[in-house]
């Protein structure tokens, strides 16, 4: 029997395969059905600092209208006593899944400002978290920022929410980093007990009737695995904090790779959403077997195995070959190379 | 314990109903609104009552139907309650005499309001309790927030012990809406107070199988009157019993009262008798004469049936020469209003020498009634001949009956006494309604707040009036002289003598988006002279901006509410500023930590930015306080309108005003409000002359012309080539009303043409108003004088034929991004000319027809809109009886006309009568028709005779006249739905119009039976789990009835054509339309994009039956697309659903589920429909 327990953030989990923060995570009765599948820990849906701002003067905005202003009408909706504006739901399922679910439960956090990352992160850890995910999801979209100014900017959230709790936290970034390895070392060197590989971003569209920009997000494919794969492989035995690969694992095979590249954990969201709770427990299954029929005596042998620090051909993973992989495609493909497809 | 509150009159009685009973029927109705609403959020919160449970709480369809379900509810033993108001309480009276009848235990809390007669008000009179009399109810009468919080719990007492049901009543808005510090009954009250043994006694008379019995039954001569006659001891113990009551209440709480309570000298010559809140400024009078050595008092009674003769005279002075009694209503024709009589029968009964008796009325509709028209009245009765009948309060020159006042004489002695001018939207009522708190909370100080509010619904002006003392304050009068007076809105100081009441030396603040240096300069040159003259001490502060930086804008009131207190010494300033961080972290502790810490900025940072104003020694300004109404308003507007929009409508005296409620239309033209910060930009380059802007438009203050090719040259208005079917060459010009603009963004939302460089720019624009306001003032000016083409040009039943037509509709005080108004709009555009619209009382009686005026307007040859307002139950048959009335006139004009063809020639006669008034017309029908009329006018004129007199009477109604039945779902789905439902099936011409917000509206969102399921309402706090009635496919069941569903943001061309539609056919007619409203919980700049999205959900199909005769007839036509839209993201999109799963997330989902189903399922129906052939069988009515 192949050993798959898993230390990630200080917590000892029974495998490496983590339900990611998603609409699974967000009620109880699905956290509830993926423990009941296996699933080695959860990540709670992030509380956004923004949402909660923005939900709080709607709310304020919504019920004040009209109110004392007609002498008929004092109000115009009623304001029941339970009404939620703030973060007391997201609090009350950590509180809850706790509770209910007997494997660890990390919390999620997205702030706008120093105070919303450090405020959200200790309510969360006061709640019972059992770590704390900070989700860094930010576009650098302002052309006065310098790439420094950003990175610097993540490095003192990273710093105050350390200082702000006492539980592991781990750092989830998106992949547009341009000296990535780096910047992965100082968020480390700045607090992070884990980095998550990577975020998705929710992808904005244009809607051709309205001409509105809409956003969307589409469910991840095995596909999606090449880049965080790559990421967790170049890092892995490198960073001074563990990896969580996230992003493109449906699949035992896809864990596998996940697991040989380096991760600690392997994080799955979409395959949760397209197959199921269930399909957490074929995740863990599937990665049992694969070590087992190839003589692994546990997880943690297989881990970085093919990371590029003990990868046979350690450039392949900075091998700019894209010209090779292009032909083989169009082989695949049947396409020729004048472009007409039979 | 402290039992001290700081709460209005509504609630304190609210609180003690809820306590002690089980059943709570309701219905909302205004003043008495509240008191359900607070019974409903008490029980959605589990709230137990005294006896440990949750009262049932339930919303009925009427008055009628609460006052029934008290009814059963009694006789089930249960204690039962409601609360209700004015034509609400009349509604009661069968039910009322019932439950007297049968002695059973029940209490109705009043919040008395004026009964509708030449016009409805809401406000506060004895008309509605007075005509209760008879019903057989004891009746205790409140005479402030503390009797109404004690009462009713001496009412609740006392009908357990006397089996008598009792009416306790207090005045509506002076007391149901006055915030005052007060003692709450406490447990020792409850307990001294209520006998358990009279509950067993209540439970033990229920109908129950185990104990059979029969009541309610039919009785025969030989009984009923013996019958009648058993029950009189039971009502003759209620004095002794109110007297215990109270005396046991006055043994645990200290607080005394007497059924009749006796105020002033020993050995006063005369007394003014009276009940409810006038009690408060009469007690100030005598107390101001006895203190000057006259022999003057007071009677208050508070035990008004059964009328406590005995007690009555006991209270009376031995001394007493002349009792003057005022009654606050009038009974027309009747020796002496109702307590008049009463006091007059008690002391000739009594075996006392008869003293002068004389009666009066005052303080109608929350009149006005002061220490100095109390005063007035004991002045008369001093006079050796003094008036009978008189009248005080108001300047009664047709009939003479009014006394006159001295309007010096002042009792106010407040240590504070304060008025605040500020915006509906500004939040000023909600901030002096916690200062009221907080300084009435403070051991030792006492509060009062009251609240003034015109009766706009976009732009309204609020004045509270706050008092501040150490001692109990009893002035229940508007505050006539401050101390302090606030200006929260700079732009109100041009409209409104902000500063008539200050007295010298009174501090002012004012809220100034000009530098402080600056400041001087904006103010009109009246503001400065009333700043020089009387020293008043200025302070300023920019709260706009304050406000702003804190994350609240808009939101003024926090910043100052904090000016407010920094500027008076009511509280050390931290101790207030504290007091304000907690009631701020109490009032918002729902709506989140980032609404609370904005606020909390705000309050740091108001005292930092007060300054005390600079000014010069003289007045400099070179502009004075803008005229009411333009130089040029007719000489009524002139006369009278204008007087109450300077908030001098009490200084008219009778004889402006019209002696049975008739007034001018098109008088809101005149009002030119300037609210908008923001007006909408035409860029004529990028239009596609779609006229959705002016169709849309909830105020018409965005109207488009076309005009012949050459009319706007030279003319200072942008203009553009006009796409025409009908005609080329035409030019098109649109233009905003700057002034009566509310900046509401919906037209701007609708624009659907875009920049082909830049999306966001789109044809209209918003942009700051203050820049271009007297641009635009200009071009309004200018585009009221261009001609456009002849109505007739484009064909009316298209969106951009309609939008060409004059709205007779324009400049409401309804919300801004109203959703209703555009409909009333569109039927005035295209049949203003020729109808009579019955409007049920809501939302679209008041924005319609509350004064000072009214947006129903005439055309350029004085047509238009013939408006009245019956009741909120009736209007439906209201309308068909308009049309009964039509119908006959039509009938008797034609035979007339074909009896006089000879007379009037037959040419002329036979043209007018192949034109069939009871069949549409267009516009060039109609023309041609009313100048037939004119030539047949002058012909009748010219014979003279009797007979052509009679049909000169009636010549109108040869031309087509329309009836439109008008009103919201309060009243076609709830309390008018049987009288809607008769008139569906009468078959007659009559047009019915429902403006569906889906919650009463008008009373700030209550639940009716148009509410969706899932979707929060007052009532259904807890969201409604039943579906929405579907009032079409009840019209569409009698098979003869032109239905339609519209969205005007929808589907815009359909719901014109149903417009159309309904008016051509000959038989009734409803349209169902989909009216947006600020009770969903919604941005309303983006009312017309959720109307869109409420049909492609599915939540709001739309479509047109249309029944006609021929053969194989589909009329069911579906005019929405299926659904594209999910349910949940057309419902989350507005706080009305989205409340609940932020309050109760799993109920949410399941309710969510339902109400996705139910629209499936519908959809699903109405498909079905479509394919479904009926045929009307319909034979044309023959010319009698």
């Amino acid at each position: 029997m192949v050993e798959l327990a898993t230390s990630y953030l200080g917590l000892d989990l029974s495998s490496p395969i983590v339900a990611s923060a998603g609409p699974a995570t967000g009620r109880l009765d699905s956290l509830q059905r993926l423990a009941d599948a296996g699933v080695a820990a959860v990540v709670l849906p992030s509380l956004f600092e923004e949402e909660i701002v923005a939900a709080s003067h709607h709310v304020h905005a919504l019920l004040s209208q009209g109110a004392g202003a007609f002498g008929e009408a004092e109000t115009y909706l009623p304001e029941p006593a339970a009404i939620v504006a703030g973060p007391e739901r997201h609090l009350e399922l950590v509180e809850h899944a706790k509770a209910r679910l007997e494997i660890p439960v990390i919390a999620s956090v997205n702030g706008m400002s120093r105070g919303g990352w450090v405020r959200y992160a200790r309510l969360l850890a006061e709640a019972g978290a059992d770590a704390i995910e900070c989700n860094v999801y930010a576009v650098a979209a302002d052309p006065a920022e310098t790439a420094q100014q950003v990175e610097a900017r993540v490095l003192d959230l990273v710093r105050a929410v350390r200082d702000a709790v006492t539980v592991p936290i781990a750092i989830k970034v998106g992949p547009h980093f341009s000296a990535f390895a780096r910047f992965a070392y100082e968020l480390a060197a700045a607090g992070a007990d884990a980095l998550v590989c990577f975020n998705r971003f929710l992808q904005p569209d244009i809607d051709l009737d309205t001409l509105d920009v809409a956003p969307t997000i589409e469910l991840s494919t095995s596909a999606d695995l090449r880049l965080p794969l790559r990421w967790v492989a170049i890092l892995a035995r490198r960073v001074p904090c563990q990896l969580a690969l996230s992003g493109g694992v449906h699949t035992p095979v896809d864990a596998v790779k996940a697991v040989l590249a380096g991760a600690d954990v392997v994080m799955t969201t979409s395959s949760v959403l397209r197959h199921g709770p269930a399909h957490v427990e074929v995740l863990r299954a599937g990665l049992a077997r694969w070590l087992e029929e190839h003589d692994y005596e546990s997880v943690a042998q297989a881990r970085g195995s093919v990371a590029q620090a003990a990868a046979a051909d350690p450039d392949a993973y900075e091998r700019a070959n894209y010209v090779a992989v292009i032909e083989r495609g169009m082989r695949t493909f049947n396409v020729r190379p004048t472009g007409s497809a039979r | 314990m402290t039992t001290a509150a700081t709460l209005d009159g509504n609630e304190a009685a609210a609180r003690v109903a809820y306590a002690l009973s089980e059943v709570i029927a309701l219905y909302p109705i205004t003043p008495a609104s509240p008191m359900g609403e607070w019974c409903d959020t008490w029980a959605s919160e589990q709230r137990p009552n005294r006896f440990g449970t949750v009262p049932e709480v339930v919303e009925m369809q009427s008055e009628a139907g609460a006052a029934g379900a008290l009814h059963g509810a009694v006789s089930r033993g249960a204690l039962g309650t409601t609360f209700t108001a004015s034509q609400g309480l009349l509604l009661m009276i069968p039910n009322m005499y019932k439950i007297a009848g049968e002695l059973s235990p029940a209490v109705i809390h009043v919040a008395a309001r004026a009964v509708a007669t030449h016009a409805l008000s809401i406000f506060g009179d004895h008309s509605d309790v007075m005509a209760v009399r008879p019903t057989g109810w004891a009746m205790l009468a409140a005479a402030s927030v503390q009797e109404a919080a004690d009462l009713a719990l001496v009412a609740h007492a006392c009908t357990l012990e006397s089996r008598v049901p009792f009416l306790h009543f207090f005045d509506g808005f002076r007391t149901s809406h006055e915030v005052a510090r007060v003692e709450l009954p406490d447990d020792a009250a409850f307990d001294a107070l209520i006998d358990e043994s009279w509950i067993r006694a209540q439970r033990a008379r229920a109908l129950d199988p185990n104990r059979p019995v029969l009541r309610g039954s039919a009785q025969n001569p030989d009984v009923f009157f013996q019958a009648r006659e058993a029950a009189n001891p039971f009502t003759a113990a209620v004095p002794a019993i109110v007297e215990g009551a109270c005396a046991r209440l006055a043994g645990v709480s200290g607080r005394v009262y007497d059924l009749v309570h006796y105020h002033g000298a020993v050995d006063a010559d005369r007394v003014v008798v009276l009940m409810g809140s006038g009690t408060g400024a009469a007690t100030e009078a005598v107390d101001a004469l006895v203190a000057r050595g006259e022999k003057v008092g007071l009677v208050q009674v508070r035990l008004y049936r059964p009328f406590p003769a005995n007690a009555f005279v006991r209270a009376l002075p031995e001394s007493v020469r002349t009792v003057a009694v005022l009654d606050r209503t009038k009974e027309p024709g009747a020796p002496g209003e109702p307590l008049y009589l009463d006091t007059v029968a008690a002391l000739a009964a009594a075996d006392r020498p008869m003293p002068r008796v004389i009666g009066g009325r005052y303080g109608l509709a929350s009149k006005e009634f002061t220490p100095a028209m109390a005063k007035a009245v004991l002045d008369a009765a001093a006079e050796p001949s003094p008036r009978r009948g008189f009248t005080v309060g108001i300047v009664d020159d047709v009939t003479r009956t009014s006394l006159t006042v001295d309007r010096s004489f002042r009792t106010d002695h407040a240590r504070v006494r304060a008025l605040f001018y500020g915006l509906g939207s500004d939040g000023t009522v909600g901030a002096n309604k916690q200062t009221a708190k907080i300084v009435g909370d403070h051991a030792g100080l006492h509060a009062q707040g009251y609240f003034v509010y015109d009766s706009k619904k976009s732009g309204s002006v609020t004045v509270s009036h706050l008092r501040f003392d150490d001692a109990p304050i009893r002035s229940t009068y508007l505050v006539e002289r401050a101390n302090f007076v606030a200006c929260h809105q700079f732009g109100l100081l041009d409209r409104l003598d902000v500063l008539a009441a200050a007295e010298p030396g009174a501090t002012v603040l004012l809220n100034s988006p000009y530098a402080p240096e600056h400041t001087w300069d904006r103010l009109p040159r009246e503001v400065q002279e009333a700043v020089i003259e009387r020293i008043l001490d200025v302070h300023v502060v920019d709260a706009h901006r304050v406000a702003r930086e804190a994350g609240l804008a808009g939101q003024i009131n926090t910043v100052m509410q904090a000016c407010f207190f920094a500027l008076t010494t009511l509280l050390p300033l931290d101790e207030a500023l504290e007091a304000m961080r907690r009631s701020v972290r109490t009032a918002y502790r729902r709506r989140g930590e980032p609404v609370i810490e904005a606020n909390l900025a705000a309050i740091d940072a108001a005292v930092p930015a007060l300054v005390a104003l600079p000014h010069p020694a003289a007045a400099t300004a070179t502009h004075g306080r803008r005229p009411p109404v333009p130089a040029g308003a007719p000489e009524f507007v002139q006369r009278v309108t204008a007087r109450m929009l300077a908030g001098e409508g009490d200084l008219l005296p009778v004889s402006a005003l019209p002696v049975d409620g008739t007034f001018p239309t098109g008088t809101a033209r005149y009002e030119k409000r300037g609210l908008a910060t923001e007006l909408p930009v035409w860029d004529k380059d990028l239009c596609i002359d779609c006229a959705r802007c002016a169709l849309v438009c909830p105020h018409a203050a965005i109207q488009l012309k076309v005009c012949a090719p050459d009319v706007l040259d030279g003319v200072d208005v942008d203009h553009k080539p006009f796409r025409s079917k009908e005609q080329a060459g035409l030019r098109l010009t649109i233009q905003v009303a700057p002034d009566d603009c509310t900046g509401c963004g919906v037209c701007v939302d609708v624009c659907p043409a875009k920049s082909k460089t830049e999306v966001r720019h789109k044809a209209l624009n918003m942009a700051a108003a203050e820049p271009i306001m007297e641009r635009e003032r200009a071009r309004w000016d200018v585009f009221g004088t261009v001609e456009a083409v002849a109505p007739g040009t484009l064909d009316p039943a298209t969106v951009k034929g309609s939008q060409t037509r004059v709205p007779l509709f324009e400049f409401s005080g309804a919300c801004a991004g109203c959703g209703e108004t555009p409909y009333l709009k569109l039927l005035s555009q295209l049949y203003g000319d020729r109808v009579i619209v019955a409007n049920a009382t809501g939302c679209s009686s008041i924005y319609g027809g509350n004064l000072p005026t009214t947006p129903w307007g005439t055309d350029a040859a004085g047509r238009g809109p013939a408006w009245s307002n019956s009741l909120f139950e009736d209007n439906a048959e209201f309308g068909l009886g308009l049309r009964l009335a039509l119908d006959g006139q039509v009938d008797d004009a034609r035979r007339r006309l074909r009896e006089l063809a000879p007379a009037v020639g037959f040419e002329l006669a036979t043209e007018i009568l192949d034109v069939d008034p009871r069949r549409p017309a267009d516009d060039a029908t109609m023309d041609a028709q009313r100048a037939r009329i004119a030539r047949l006018d002058d012909a009748l004129d010219a014979l003279a005779t009797p007979d052509a007199l009679r049909l000169r009477a009636l010549t109108d109604v040869l031309a087509r006249t329309s009836v439109w039945i008008v009103g919201g779902d309060g009243w076609a789905y709830d309390i008018g739905a049987g009288g809607l439902d008769h008139v569906l099936g009468s078959g007659r011409d009559v047009n019915i119009l429902v403006l569906d917000t889906e919650v009463y509206s008008n009373t700030g969102g209550q639940a009716s039976k148009a509410t969706p399921r899932a979707a929060v309402a007052k009532f259904a706090a807890g969201g409604k789990a039943t579906p929405k009635k579907d009032l079409g496919a009840e019209a569409r069941r009698y098979g003869d009835v032109y239905v339609a569903q519209i969205a005007i943001g929808a589907n815009d061309v359909q719901a014109v054509k149903a417009f159309t539609e309904a008016e051509a056919w000959p038989g009734p007619s409803l349209i169902v339309a989909y009216s947006t409203c600020i009770a969903h919980g919604i941005d309303m700049a983006t009312s017309m994009t959720h109307q869109r999205d409420a049909v492609r959900s599915g939540y709001w199909p739309l479509y047109r039956y249309r029944p006609a005769a021929d053969d194989h007839t589909h009329p069911f036509q579906l005019d929405s697309h299926e659904p594209t839209l999910g349910l949940a993201e057309f419902a989350m999109q507005e706080a009305r659903f989205a409340m609940l799963a932020r309050t109760n997330p799993d109920h949410a989902v399941e309710l969510l589920a339902l109400a996705e189903a139910d629209a499936r399922e519908r959809w699903h129906y109405y498909e079905q429909l479509a394919g479904i052939e009926r045929i009307l069988p319909h034979v044309p009515r023959e010319e009698p």
